[in-house]
């Protein structure tokens, strides 16, 4: 059985008929080729796998993407603008805020969504918010040094 | 900014906080990871797992999955019996390698052991296949799940072709133990339990293999650290020339040593791409990770330390029981050497004994995994370190600076026959001491304790064996290798034989390489990761990324520049004995005449005018072949509160003085560090891999196996003394490991020292807020 749906992902509109248990992840990464979404545990805790659905951060290992169905969804890809690097990218490169970089995509699409929550956020609400990204590398000092770089970039910081 | 690729005027690269060159296709999705590969008419496979601990395997049905749509093709051990065992690089007299297949046969000896591979269209419908196999197994009673019982005479042997559950023993001492006890005013005795840790990279492990029938040539996609070993492992294993198998490294998102191993599913997914003449794909999942990626640590140890009454150490016995699991991976009877080999620490005493037992259990392999055997000796003589402070009433910072080397002493020859290259190890401490305002501290600790709180502070002065290493010392070979070619137009292209995952060796290569050729790092290329491009090397493992890899590089970049000198010699009119070459530029005193980099690397290939003697082009391959290890060390300091009501561990302050020799990049060394620290702090803290009596795994996702998130983790304080390595050009030594050896003992020796007032003296890792407060509220009642 197949259902066709029409999702937007980075604001191009994809039309697909898919198994209905078809996770959102393996949509983005094997129909529409956008591999930047990771997937690190299948269960919700690591969040390599993380995207915006509608604006809000959203673990694409446990949605369906038949639920994706109307929706937009923003990547990895689409964090970039016309080639300029976004500022959480940007602060994770100077920062040195990744190493192996399996969890990075995931992790820049919860700091977008903790900035545009709160533009200024304190290292206690940035590890908070990180909770649900997992990184094995790091021991995410490096991340939160990335993040209090983004938010003044982007003005919300002093 | 600190940050910048802009080389910055009169200053070189190395040295410097710089940010990475890998990370533009990291930080926009673009990396190409194992899973992220596609190819037309690609197969998935997927693993059918015992469910039992062990179990002899009766019969095994397929007919259901093969009749499902979709299902390509379906794999039992029989079938793959063609296929070569799982390799073990160990080869003491004494060691056991039972036979390890790919896929099971008549038996299973842990959950999680492969059975059956089912190969279909895609992933769904392979993993629904699995369903449809039915194995009757017979489960078999007494299943081997604890490594002391399984030494016990009645306990059932794991493999019944040897008449006990012994992998191997292994001896080793020094000086005069038996004296050195005698004469002892006092001896301590503790029992240190190390759980098994899932090395949990967020990348689990994964092979893409496609077979070009033509060419007959297998390409191996793998997430793995070391592309060449296992070219050579899995030439073996298929019966093929190497030059007929390709491996590639992709980019790999963290291995942390489990990836520095050759797994079943390698060779089994390049036979399974032989058979059908399609691409295959296995991806493994977290759940598979946690269960079969061979743990670390798993080890018992139970020792004994003696000292004279001023706090002179004399002597140590130590027994190691390693539990090895069902089977061995690559390295598993390795590992547990290193803790025999390091267990001195920092310290001078020449006397010791030391027993290690390798086990057999019903319980998954171990191997490597951060640190190898390096961290469970830290943790054994910190801690028996701190108990004899704790028993002589003596300062444990003290017993340490009483019993370090002098700076003067180097190389010092340890009671292990290891040979420490380099150090100031009193110094580290001291700056760390100093940074903690440790006399005050110790003020505030009375005021605290005063008041009934459990504020403790917990030092660990580690030293580390590392740049593997010496060839004698490894199975596989201890060198490295690297290629540096200058393309006409200028541009560089560095092939090393190291296999970097994360530790950033594009990075510090082309700043190595920038440096040497007196050009932008943007000019340089670091290829790695693939054999086809590469020549033959090792990988990157036991933090020799650096030291060993980058030394190769260096190597290669001298014969390079010597070679260019006699080109722009040749172009000046001068010897090359007489051309200097700095910035960029060759240059001589006997003329006015300048060439370029740029201007040399075309003649290489033009070679209008080739001086005499010389061949076209400007390329140089290197081996560094190392006479030592390098031998980093520090000190770290926890300072943690214990909160009676919940049992849960605060921690303060986290100070960390590191010495890895020769910094090239300082910000990508600070990464390394407070990496290795969440890598101490997990075990310290939450981590454990947990199996019930039946050997079932109970904690097998990260919902139950947690590993450290943002919260969890302390600032970390850096500081760094340099002492150069002696025994490389670049004088570096290694850092990937520092932090998750030096980290585990300081968080242990803080707590003990917080609940030091109930009269706590140890307590076993994972220090769980439950596990606490159990031990408080005893504490309190007695």
């Amino acid at each position: 059985m197949q259902k066709t749906i029409r999702v937007t992902v980075n604001g191009q509109e994809h039309e697909r008929s898919v198994e209905p248990r078809l996770l959102l992840v393996h949509f983005l990464r094997e129909e529409l080729g956008l591999t930047g979404t990771h997937i690190g545990c299948e269960s919700s805790v690591c969040g390599a796998c993380t995207v915006a659905v509608e604006g809000r951060t959203v673990k694409s290992c446990t949605m369906l993407a038949v639920q994706a169905d109307g929706k937009d969804v923003r990547t990895i890809e689409g964090v970039a603008q016309n080639g300029n690097l976004h500022p959480v990218q940007e602060g994770l490169w100077n920062e040195h805020g990744l190493q192996c970089g399996f969890c990075t995509p995931g992790m820049i699409m919860s700091v977008n969504q903790l900035l545009a929550d709160n533009p200024d956020p304190s290292k206690k609400e940035i590890r908070h918010a990180l909770e649900g990204n997992l990184c094995r590398c790091t021991g995410y000092q490096h991340i939160v040094n990335a993040v209090e770089a983004a938010a003044k970039a982007v003005g919300g910081g002093q | 900014m600190a940050t910048t690729t802009t080389k910055p005027q009169a200053k070189t690269y190395v040295g410097q906080r710089i940010r990475r060159q890998e990370d533009p296709r990291l930080i926009t999705g673009t990396a190409t990871y194992v899973d992220d590969i596609q190819r037309p008419g690609m197969l998935y496979a997927a693993v059918l797992r015992s469910p039992y601990a062990a179990a002899n395997i009766k019969s095994i049905s397929t007919a259901g999955a093969m009749e499902m749509p979709g299902v390509k093709a379906v794999y039992t051990g029989k079938d793959v019996s063609s296929v070569g065992p799982v390799p073990c690089a160990g080869s003491m007299p004494t060691l056991r390698v039972p036979h390890h297949t790919i896929l099971a046969t008549d038996r299973v000896y842990y959950v999680g052991h492969p059975v059956v591979a089912v190969v279909a269209s895609d992933r769904y419908v392979a993993q629904d296949a699995l369903e449809s196999i039915e194995v009757d197994y017979d489960p078999l009673d007494d299943v081997v799940a604890d490594p002391e019982k399984a030494l016990e005479k009645d306990s059932r042997k794991v493999h019944p072709e040897y008449d006990d559950n012994v992998a191997f023993t292994f001896h080793l001492d020094g000086g005069d133990v038996e004296k050195a006890f005698a004469e002892a005013d006092t001896v301590v005795k503790l029992r240190v339990a190390a759980p098994r840790l899932a090395p949990s990279p967020i990348e689990t492990r994964g092979v893409v293999a496609e077979y070009d029938e033509g060419a007959k040539e297998l390409t191996i996609y793998s997430s793995t650290q070391i592309p060449h070993l296992l070219r050579t492992q899995l030439a073996l294993q298929l019966n093929l020339p190497e030059h007929h198998l390709r491996v590639i490294a992709p980019e790999v998102g963290g291995g942390f040593g489990s990836k520095c191993n050759v797994w079943a599913e390698e060779a089994l997914a390049g036979y399974i791409a032989i058979q059908l003449k399609q691409p295959i794909k296995w991806i493994e999942n977290r759940r598979e990770s946690i269960l079969v990626v061979a743990h670390g640590r798993g080890h018992l140890d139970d020792v004994e330390l003696a000292a004279k009454k001023d706090g002179t150490l004399t002597g140590l016995k130590l027994r190691i029981l390693q539990d090895i699991g069902g089977h061995h991976q690559l390295l598993t009877p390795i590992i547990p050497t290193l803790s025999v080999l390091m267990l001195p620490g920092l310290y001078k005493f020449k006397s010791f004994t030391a027993d290690l037992i390798g086990v057999f259990t019903n319980l998954a392999p171990t191997d490597l995994y951060r640190g190898a055997g390096r961290p469970e000796a830290t943790y054994v003589i910190e801690r028996i370190v701190d108990r004899m402070a704790d028993e002589l009433g003596m300062d444990p910072a003290e017993i340490r600076l009483k019993n370090f080397p002098g700076p003067d002493e180097f190389p010092f020859e340890t009671a292990t026959g290891l040979s420490y290259d380099s150090g100031d190890y009193a110094k580290a401490f001291n700056i760390a001491l100093e940074k903690v305002g440790y006399q005050d501290f110790l003020k505030k600790q009375q005021e605290a304790r005063k008041q009934g709180r459990l504020l403790g502070i917990g030092f660990c002065t580690y030293g580390e064996l590392c740049a593997f290493g010496p060839s004698p010392a490894l199975p596989a070979g201890g060198w490295e290798s690297a290629t540096v070619t200058v393309e006409a137009t200028g541009k560089v292209a560095v092939m090393t034989g190291t296999s970097p995952h994360g530790q950033g060796a594009e990075t510090t290569f082309s700043q190595i390489a920038a440096d040497a050729l007196g050009i932008p790092m943007d000019d340089i290329v670091v290829v790695h990761g693939d054999t086809a491009k590469v020549q033959h090397g090792i990988g990157t493992f036991g933090s020799r990324n650096t030291a060993i890899g980058g030394t190769a590089v260096h190597l290669a970049l001298q014969e390079v520049v010597g070679k260019a000198k006699t080109y722009a010699g040749h172009m000046m009119e001068v010897d090359a004995a007489d051309v200097a070459f700095e910035g960029g530029v060759f240059s001589s005193a006997k003329t006015d005449k300048t060439v370029s980099f740029q201007d040399v690397a075309l003649e290489a290939h033009l070679c209008k005018n080739l001086p005499p003697d010389t061949e076209p082009g400007l390329s140089a391959t290197r081996f560094f072949e190392p006479a030592n290890f390098a031998f980093p060390f520090g000190a770290h300091i926890a300072v943690v509160e214990v909160d009676r009501e919940t049992g849960e561990i605060q921690i303060l302050r986290y100070l960390a003085v590191d010495d890895c020799g020769k910094v090239i990049n300082p910000l990508m060394v600070d990464g390394q560090i407070h990496g290795g620290v969440a890598q101490g702090l997990g075990p310290a803290l939450m981590e454990g891999v947990i199996y019930d009596e039946d050997g079932q795994l109970l904690n097998g996702t990260f919902m139950d196996y947690p590993i450290p998130k943002a919260q969890h983790m302390p600032w970390i304080e850096s500081e760094r003394t340099e002492t150069p390595a002696p025994g490389n050009p670049l004088g570096v030594k290694g850092v990937g490991e520092a932090g998750t050896i030096g980290s585990l003992p300081a968080f242990v020796n803080g707590v003990v020292d917080a609940l030091s007032p109930l009269g706590v003296q140890h307590i076993d890792i994972p220090m769980t807020p439950q596990k606490v407060w159990n031990l408080i509220q005893e504490r309190s009642q007695s």
